[in-house]
């Protein structure tokens, strides 16, 4: 399969997986203006998943739809970043959790706007709109809670001790990315940590939370080599109707 | 100090030119939030082209019960609707 297929599959699996696990509060945020606020964010990622596997099932050409491709894989074959998958956790690590990943998110659409391929650079050019909001939405509720009260900045101290080990990933090319960055496709991922440590910095700094220090990062969700066990609980609730029902529309 | 966010009331104007409206209320911790708040709650569906938010608290509101005394003496007068004008037809509606 090309490299446009991988890349397309990597950047759709990760808001397809984060867009699903953001849903999973539609109706149980804890006050109605975030209950919102969280399903418009979901339905952004679905939107944009929408055009990244209609992307992929576009370059696979085997008459394949966007929705084929997000229903009809098992676990292995999905290829988002682990921290896409993790649990929600409550509201304050869901946020962090939003955080951390729109904060790279926008990173990279401002870099795959200059993409060579131009399919890729319009996904992204629509994209980042909803993206700069996104990071604008979580990285306020991240100042706002981390320089909360003293319930709120512990929840959020934990919550960003329990997700920075999944940051890495992003920033970790594999010989998918090395050949998406050759082709001019995609940039060089190590190459946005700069930007990303500082603006992570910033708002940790603000929001009182102390970064962890370690780099270690967990890995194995982009290449779908070792997903954690989260997915598969994801893929039965999101696959259960078009598994029963196979081709069922409505 | 009260648990509860303060609860604003949100205007937003549709389209350039036009004022802004009351569209409703939320709550939210600060102004910021507000703003974010009734774009997420109040522009979902293409809405809006400016949100002004103010907190409920500083809106004074007249009374009902002063119905009487604020509106009922120019029910009486007429005179001051411009109706008693012949308007030429070629201005059309107005």
């Amino acid at each position: 399969m090309s490299t446009l297929y991988d890349f397309a599959l990597r950047m759709g699996d990760n808001t397809l997986i984060l867009g699903h696990r953001v849903s999973e509060w539609c109706g149980h945020a804890p006050v109605l203006e975030e209950d919102i606020a969280l399903a418009n964010t979901a339905l952004d990622l679905i939107g944009q998943t929408q055009l990244w596997l209609g992307l992929a099932a576009e370059e696979e050409g085997t008459g394949k739809t966007a929705d084929d491709i997000a229903f009809l894989r098992d676990a292995w074959d999905f290829r988002n970043a682990l921290l896409c998958e993790l649990p929600n956790g409550d509201f304050g690590r869901t946020l962090m959790r939003q955080y951390l990943f729109d904060q790279w998110h926008l990173l990279m659409l401002q870099e795959l706007q200059k993409s060579s391929e131009k399919r890729v650079s319009d996904i992204a050019d629509k994209a980042i709109k909803e993206v700069s909001y996104h990071v604008e939405r979580s990285r306020d509720t991240v100042v706002g809670l981390g320089d909360g009260t003293a319930e709120s900045h512990k929840r959020m101290q934990d919550a960003l001790d329990y997700l920075y080990p999944y940051v890495g990933e992003l920033f970790t090319p594999d010989a998918v990315d090395d050949a998406a960055t050759k082709e001019g496709i995609a940039p060089d991922l190590a190459s946005l940590r700069e930007a990303y440590d500082a603006a992570v910095a910033a708002t940790m700094a603000e929001a009182t939370l102390a970064l962890p220090e370690s780099r270690f990062g967990h890995k194995g969700g982009r290449n779908g080599k070792m997903h954690t066990e989260h997915l598969g609980h994801i893929l039965t609730q999101m696959q259960w109707l078009q598994r029963a029902y196979p081709g069922a529309t409505w | 100090m009260s648990k509860e966010w303060p609860l604003w009331e949100i205007f937003i104007r549709g389209q350039h030119g036009l004022s802004h409206r009351h569209v409703g209320s939320l709550h939210a911790p600060d102004a910021e939030m507000a703003i974010k708040n009734a774009r997420d709650v109040y522009t979902r569906r293409n809405e809006g082209q400016s949100i002004w938010v103010v907190e409920a608290k500083h809106i004074s509101a007249s009374s009902p019960s002063d119905k009487g005394p604020l509106y009922e003496p120019s029910e009486s007068k007429v005179y001051r609707h411009p109706t008693f004008f012949d308007i030429p037809e070629d201005v059309g509606a107005m």
